[in-house]
């Protein structure tokens, strides 16, 4: 008799070992300092990001390279909702992952004619199309940006201490309903189809697996979740304008960096390369753009020697699983 | 009996190269045809035509009475066509198991315990058990063979379509595959497989289809089919006179 089962004792370690890091890091408005917990919501923004764009590209094989399409819009429609429709800043955020899902439909049928580099490229001009005309809008600051009024601020928090935990409370939030999300998606049977993709479309849809539905809503789902931490990266700016909003450099390079460092096509890849990053990034600060040679040159050697990323090593050494999507099979005699 | 698949005047072509020239055929319910042919002669195109990996430029594809020429390869999966493919095409990053699970959950649209056992049981019987906790991308090429078979066959398919998966084995492995795609073929799934190793072919199929250049030159019993002068010349590249 041969019997299944998901979880393995170091899932099963790393799931309790999380859950108290959770609580740790929840209590941080208790015992961070301020700067600390700027950096840990920016930690938490860009953890998100790479969980998404690890999704995408790296199970559903869509290699975007102009998600700050969506991140920047996020972040104009906080703007845009609060100021002009007095909408609570936190509903603004959401509002704009709704619009995001439903703008990022008619964009998914004209780029997904694209193909592997031309998809990338076409995405890319997609975001800059945003770029331009987000700097046409006079009535949101035009290509210089603007500043969100300190009434729509206080709304988060009438003082400065309360404003910022809510802060680093919704970024926290954020990134843990994203890895979440993501986690019970590839554990189901969608995700196992998606999980399929990933290795031959092929052989995926001859077995029954309809590659472009799965794409589309692959596509569209992180499109909306990317405006919603766009939103939150720009309610921690306060300050919005097109260049910061739909930077590739920002919201994107430093993402296929993150995820390709730390593993592509796997949950843990994204968390481990977000760590690594701001590692780097923090003991680099005081080198200007020496640090940005520093990025290159790790991204290349771990292409070279890592194809799979730093997880990829550690999985293939240890065969090691923090998140239980793996079945394995026991058998009985 | 009434006809499963029902091909009718298909037609595809890369340019000058013919794969598919007016061939038509068909395979009765619970019926195991060969299709013998040299290299290049288009059969693995066929096979890409008739599970839509392959969109025909002409003629009309039947399956189980509904007209499938334009449907998609996974609509086609999921009315009961699945394959193995000549060039495997495991899903590397996976396990064993987990592959078979793709073809339980996806192709026959089985979920929760009964996909789980389903793939299990596929897996006993092409003897791929022992390593179901194995990544795909570690076997060996005869054991990714054995996926594809296991894949197609946990897609619970009405028509399996098998592309050379008798090509270097031994002896005793050869077989051991008879075996299984005989018991397969007895609970009642139709076959068309392509191979080359013809006694092994031969130990299976009711009917042989020969086809060179994509066209369609011989159909009927094996034994006339083995012996017709015009396989031997095309098939074997024995000169007749000789």
């Amino acid at each position: 008799m041969s019997t299944v089962t998901r979880s393995t004792r170091a899932s099963r370690i790393a799931m309790i070992g999380g859950g108290l890091l959770l609580l740790v890091l929840a209590a941080a408005p208790y015992w961070a300092g301020r700067a600390d917990m700027r950096l840990m919501s920016e930690i938490y923004l860009y953890l998100s990001l790479a969980t998404l764009w690890n999704l995408m590209a790296g199970y559903a094989g869509l290699v975007s390279v102009g998600q700050q399409a969506y991140v920047g819009f996020g972040g104009y429609m906080l703007f845009a909702l609060t100021i002009f429709g007095g909408v609570h800043p936190v509903v603004a955020v959401l509002l704009g992952g709704v619009l995001a899902a439903l703008l990022s439909i008619p964009i998914a049928t004209l780029a997904f004619r694209l193909k592997g580099a031309y998809f990338a490229i076409g995405t890319w001009v997609i975001a800059e199309v945003f770029r331009l005309s987000f700097a046409q809008i006079q009535a949101l600051g035009g290509g210089s940006g603007s500043s969100l009024p300190v009434a729509i601020v206080k709304e988060i928090g009438a003082k400065k201490a309360v404003r910022e935990a809510n802060s680093y409370w919704l970024a926290l939030g954020a990134a843990v309903i994203i890895i979440a999300a993501v986690y019970a998606f590839l554990r189901s049977r969608r995700g196992l189809a998606l999980t399929a993709i990933r290795d031959s479309e092929t052989a995926a849809s001859g077995l029954g697996i309809d590659i472009w539905r799965t794409k589309l809503e692959v596509y569209v789902v992180t499109s909306a979740f990317t405006a919603i931490i766009g939103g939150l990266i720009f309610l921690q700016k306060l300050r919005i304008s097109p260049d910061a909003a739909f930077s590739v450099n920002d919201w994107t390079a430093f993402v296929i960096f993150i995820v390709v460092i730390g593993g592509i096509g796997t949950l843990e890849g994204p968390i481990i390369g977000t760590l690594l990053f701001f590692l780097l990034r923090e003991v680099l600060a005081d080198f200007g753009t020496t640090y940005l040679l520093v990025l290159g040159f790790v991204a290349i050697v771990v292409m070279l020697k890592a194809p799979k990323g730093v997880w990829g090593l550690i999985r293939e050494r240890y065969d090691l699983e923090l998140f239980p999507l793996s079945y394995r099979v026991r058998t009985k005699d | 009996m009434s006809a499963l698949l029902s091909v009718s005047g298909l037609q595809k072509s890369f340019g000058a190269v013919v794969v598919a020239d007016a061939t038509s055929f068909d395979v009765r319910s619970g019926e195991a045809v060969g299709i013998l042919g040299p290299n290049g002669a288009g059969k693995t195109s066929l096979f890409n035509l008739i599970t839509g990996t392959l969109p025909a430029d002409a003629g009309k594809i039947e399956f189980n009475g509904h007209d499938v020429t334009k449907s998609s390869a996974a609509a086609r999966c999921k009315m009961g066509i699945a394959r193995s493919f000549q060039v495997p095409q495991p899903f590397g990053g996976m396990t064993v198991f987990e592959n078979a699970l793709v073809g339980a959950t996806q192709g026959a649209g089985l979920s929760g315990a009964d996909a789980e056992n389903h793939a299990l049981a596929v897996l006993d019987e092409t003897g791929l058990l022992a390593k179901a906790n194995a990544r795909a991308e570690a076997l060996t090429l005869l054991d990714r063979k054995r996926l594809e078979l296991t894949r197609a066959l946990a897609a619970k398919p009405k028509l399996l379509l098998l592309d050379e998966i008798a090509g270097g084995l031994t002896e005793a492995e050869c077989r051991s595959l008879i075996d299984t795609i005989k018991a397969i073929h007895a609970r009642g799934t139709t076959i068309i497989w392509i191979e080359h190793v013809v006694h092994a072919l031969l130990a299976v199929v009711e009917k042989l289809i020969v086809v060179d250049f994509g066209k369609k030159i011989a159909e009927g019993a094996p034994k006339e089919i083995m012996e017709s002068a015009q396989v031997k010349e095309i098939y074997l590249g024995v000169d007749p006179d000789v």
